[in-house]
């Protein structure tokens, strides 16, 4: 059971309370509004010729088994479901959908937490589980080649008895895909030292929304020519499907030490994390729980975290073993200085599992105080940490809505779990507002809506908050680029969709082709 | 060529640009890009002003070449036009430096090296090599030029965390922003990085820093030849020592050397290079020194070497990049000086051998066929080890007489991608791949 699986109870839709999207809106996005059964006929039938018979899935009731992905508050069911095992597969229904102008949507593992692999009701979902082949494993090159299906966790595993691993570590790596990894830009707890998907792809086999095979970067670096390969990873599906990856492996550390640090409260963990980071040491993660979120890991796994702290950290130091000895003092004593009531430093592999299990549990051991939450993404500058937390828990306090605090303290990447009970009439809809008010927080502090989750659905409505027309207008220069025809998982991303073909240049509102009835919005 | 710079069209384009920039004057000698003189220069001071030239070129259809402080103009192609170079030295803040977030914001015209100078204070880097003197963050985005410590946290596009650009119709557009974590909309930054600014202008952007180190130690062994250095670079990145940078250098005959840099804590460096030295000794049997202080040429390109750039009359040297996997370091090595020794000439190679990224050099003057020779041998090598081969910088009668890009297999792709950013072709046109 992974956390992913229940991170979402609700089934209203989470979206930003305070902007309008009205019900129309919400059918461009997901398709309800314009089904061609004959177009989906035509691409189904060439799914049944290159396909296994069992990789081709139009029976309704079968079909419902992929109406969403791990946010499951938003549920719309494929016209069409095709499991591929070859790039040849996957290309021929992507380029059927081009011809036929069906939109597709790639899924992996289905475990993305902002609606990116949502289907379309018009369109077909192109699940990449059965490309689960590890196709090499270099060490002598530091890279592997997977296909798109494989999980996270296995390409490590692979990689391990060779003495490397894949960095990037979200915290669903037991289940989630290489391929979904890709199209997410995925992060997790280490990506504070080693950085996220983007920094550890060298290159990847894509499947373009005409359904070409295009190679974009290589197994070397800096492959010459515009960064294709940068572009796409991060996309969310919108540019391509990637069919197989070329990752890179990290050496394993010869030395890992976990420590798990009590602090009265979330401004002394916070200022600890200030003062680690600005002497100059760099932990492989810092991880930040609040009282709240303790309170719920204690429920689930009995994690045993020091008694009465308003605050934990957990911090990773990695690295040879003479730096790590050193680093451990420091960080110790910094927190220590900062307030810090208790500090553990796990000795072996047993103790430092202990600690993250609490860590890791976290988002699933909600469900043990709450019946229904929304997670939250955002990001902040780091030093905005203690001040935005003080505003969260006010805000918090005047909605009368708890929240509770698990993030990423090393990056200022927040995942406020904000708590509701859906049979409680109105609680959704305050709990939304607060959600909303949390983005709302971070974007006032130059941050992001989003750090490692995507956009997907769920964000769309915010994105002019943190860019201008233009910037969403320019962004979409690439994928008019990519897919003129709009095909590829539209209606994630971006709220209002670029016509593409126009002379480039300011717009306003509807595009009058489009209110005129003459254009597609794709 | 020079056939373009007419007194009508600098006319017509100072009639255009007016207004659009207080700074707007006629193009001199030295403002030619790679032999290819542009009517006028403007010196815009602003994000703003760089909108306003770029949006009136635009509407009088002419071709724009930005320059930062003019390091890498002629790497690459020469631009198929150029009536306007938009020179954005005058942009050179450092706009903020937010160092509790480890990040700064600086303008395009901003030179590197005062960059790190105003993070330095306090006790921050931003972990991109000056692998040409005076350069700056524009033309480092532009030309994705990076030196040793990629092996440490890579490269511009690793450490680029937002942007604003001014697009060829005049509009400004920003992506990323100053937090180091952000999935929000298509990352920009990367399409910008290394595209030779025929995309957009970037005005300014965003970086990660990192803490300066403690200490600093090279730890240096001679290698007899390019096998013996695939054998000490293997070594050390297959070891656990985390190091920084792993360089080869094999001057043109002869030995060469190995060299590692460690970074971090003071004695955590001292262990390191312990280990580090006795790993090398180990592959190549050769002694070990150490030095606290950079070698000589370190992080700068074999072209620019004393003697190799030094040609008669401003006659430059060849310069190359190559590519490989990193088990691929030692044949790549081992074909350039082949393939140099059967065209007669002399190669030195430098690069990481951590990352696969080398840099070889042609002295000034070798004959074009030569060179030619060299470089599409060792491009079968670069290309087998599933790498490439770029000549970045050359003589006219040497990229006349070579494919400067190489094959690119999603040049299609690219195409439509510079046809959306610049349908008229008016930024920096035929300086990149394809002649985009």
């Amino acid at each position: 059971m992974s956390e992913m699986d229940s991170t979402h109870g609700t089934t209203t839709t989470a979206g930003p309370a305070t902007d309008d999207v009205s019900p129309d809106d919400d059918a461009v996005a997901t398709g309800t509004a314009g089904a061609r059964p004959e177009a989906i006929a035509a691409v189904t039938a060439v799914a049944h010729r290159m396909l296994p018979a069992d990789g081709v899935i139009a029976d309704h009731a079968r079909l419902r088994t992929y109406e969403c992905d791990g946010l499951a508050h938003y549920r719309v069911t494929p016209a069409l479901v095709v499991m591929p095992e070859t790039t040849g597969q996957l290309a021929a229904v992507v380029r059927a959908c081009a011809e036929q102008r069906v939109p597709f949507v790639a899924r992996g593992s289905g475990t993305g937490l902002s609606g990116g692999a949502l289907p379309r009701a018009d369109g077909v979902l192109v699940v990449t589980s059965r490309m689960r082949t590890i196709r090499e494993v270099s060490p002598a090159d530091q890279r592997a080649v997977v296909e798109p299906g494989v999980i996270n966790l296995d390409v490590t595993k692979a990689a391990t008895p060779h003495g490397y691993y894949f960095a990037p570590d979200p915290s669903s790596q037991q289940i989630c895909s290489i391929g979904g990894n890709l199209a997410e830009n995925s992060g997790g707890a280490h990506c504070l030292k080693y950085g996220f998907t983007t920094n550890h792809v060298l290159g990847a086999e894509v499947v373009t929304p005409d359904g070409d095979v295009v190679p974009l970067g290589g197994t070397a670096p800096d492959a010459p020519g515009y960064d294709l390969l940068g572009t796409v990873i991060g996309s969310e599906g919108t540019l391509g499907v990637a069919t197989a990856v070329t990752v890179r492996l990290v050496r394993l550390p010869e030395d890992v030490v976990t420590l798990l640090v009590g602090f009265g409260s979330t401004d002394e963990a916070g200022a600890a994390t200030s003062e680690i980071i600005g002497a100059g040491v760099v932990p492989a993660a810092i991880e930040m729980m609040d009282a709240l979120a303790i309170e719920a890991a204690e429920a689930a796994v009995h994690c045993n975290y020091p008694e009465g702290a308003g605050a934990v950290l957990v911090i990773e130091l990695d690295g040879a073993h003479v730096d790590v000895e050193h680093e451990v003092e420091q960080v110790e004593r910094h927190c220590r200085e900062a307030g810090a009531f208790e500090v553990r430093v796990a000795k072996d592999a047993v103790e430092r599992a202990l600690i993250w299990k609490g860590r890791k549990s976290a988002f699933a051991a909600v469900g043990r105080i709450s019946p229904d939450y929304i997670v939250q993404d955002g990001v902040i500058p780091r030093t905005a940490l203690p001040g935005v937390l003080r505003a969260i828990a006010e805000l918090s306090s005047s909605s009368g809505v708890r929240v509770a605090n698990v993030f990423h303290a090393g990056d200022g990447n927040l995942h406020p779990l904000v708590l509701f009970d859906d049979g409680v009439e109105g609680a959704a809809e305050a709990a939304e507002k607060v959600s909303g008010a949390i983005l709302d927080l971070c974007i006032s502090h130059g941050g992001s809506i989003t750090g490692e989750h995507g956009v997907g659905v769920d964000k769309a409505a915010y994105m002019p908050k943190m860019f201008t027309d233009d910037d969403l207008d320019t962004m979409q220069m690439v994928r008019c680029a990519f897919d003129p025809q709009g095909v590829a998982n539209p209606g994630k991303i971006f709220p209002t969709p670029r016509l593409c073909g126009e002379v480039p240049g300011r717009r306003k509102g509807v595009h009058p082709a489009q209110a005129a009835g003459l254009a597609e919005a794709f | 060529m020079a056939t373009q710079t007419t007194a009508w069209l600098a006319d017509a384009a100072r009639t255009a640009l007016d207004g659009a920039c207080d700074a707007v004057r006629e193009a001199g000698a030295g403002d030619a890009v790679d032999g290819v003189a542009p009517a006028v220069v403007t010196a815009p001071t602003s994000t703003e002003e760089v909108a306003s030239v770029l949006a009136a070129a635009h509407a009088h259809d002419l071709a724009v070449v930005a320059r930062g402080r003019g390091t890498k103009l002629t790497w690459g192609l020469p631009p198929s036009r150029c009536d306007v170079v938009v020179d954005v030295s005058g942009l050179d803040r450092v706009l903020e430096h937010a160092a509790g977030d480890l990040i700064v914001r600086a303008q395009a015209g901003t030179r590197l090296a005062d960059l790190q100078a105003a993070v330095a204070a306090a006790g921050q880097r931003l972990l991109v090599d000056e692998t040409v003197p005076g350069a700056s963050i524009g033309g480092s985005i532009a030309t994705a030029a990076a030196g040793p410590s990629r092996v440490a946290v890579g490269t511009v596009r690793d450490l680029l965390i937002g942007v604003t650009v001014v697009r060829a119709d005049g509009v400004v557009a920003k992506a990323g922003g100053r937090v180091v974590k952000n999935v929000a909309g298509y990352d920009l930054g990367k399409l910008v990085t290394g595209s030779f600014g025929t995309l957009a202008v970037v005005t300014d952007a965003f970086f990660r820093l990192h803490p300066l180190p403690e200490a600093r130690r090279w730890v240096s062994v001679e290698v007899a030849d390019p096998a013996a250095a695939q054998r000490a670079g293997q070594a050390v990145v297959q070891g656990q020592v985390v190091p920084s940078a792993v360089e080869v250098d094999l001057p043109a005959g002869g030995p060469g050397t190995v060299t590692v840099l460690l970074e971090g804590l003071g004695a955590g460096v001292e262990g390191r290079a312990a280990t580090t030295a006795s790993l090398l000794t180990e592959a190549t049997g050769a002694t070990v020194s150490h030095a606290e202080a950079e070698p000589a040429g370190w992080g700068r390109y074999p072209w620019h070497d004393d003697g190799a750039a030094a040609g008669r009359d401003g006659d430059r040297a060849t310069g190359l990049k190559l590519t490989t996997a990193l088990s691929g370091v030692g044949d790549v090595l081992a074909a350039a000086r082949d393939a140099a020794a059967a065209a007669g000439v002399p190669v030195a190679l430098r690069g990481s051998a951590g990352a696969g990224v080398l840099y070889g050099a042609l002295p000034a003057g070798t004959d074009a066929a030569a060179v030619a020779a060299v470089v599409e041998a060792t491009r079968v090598a670069c290309t087998a080890r599933g790498g490439s081969l770029v000549v970045l910088d050359a003589p006219p009668e040497v990229r006349d007489a070579v494919d400067v890009w190489g094959p690119v297999p999603a040049i299609d792709l690219m195409r439509r991608v510079k046809d959306q950013f610049d349908p008229g072709h008016l930024l920096a046109p035929g300086r990149f791949v394809g002649e985009i």
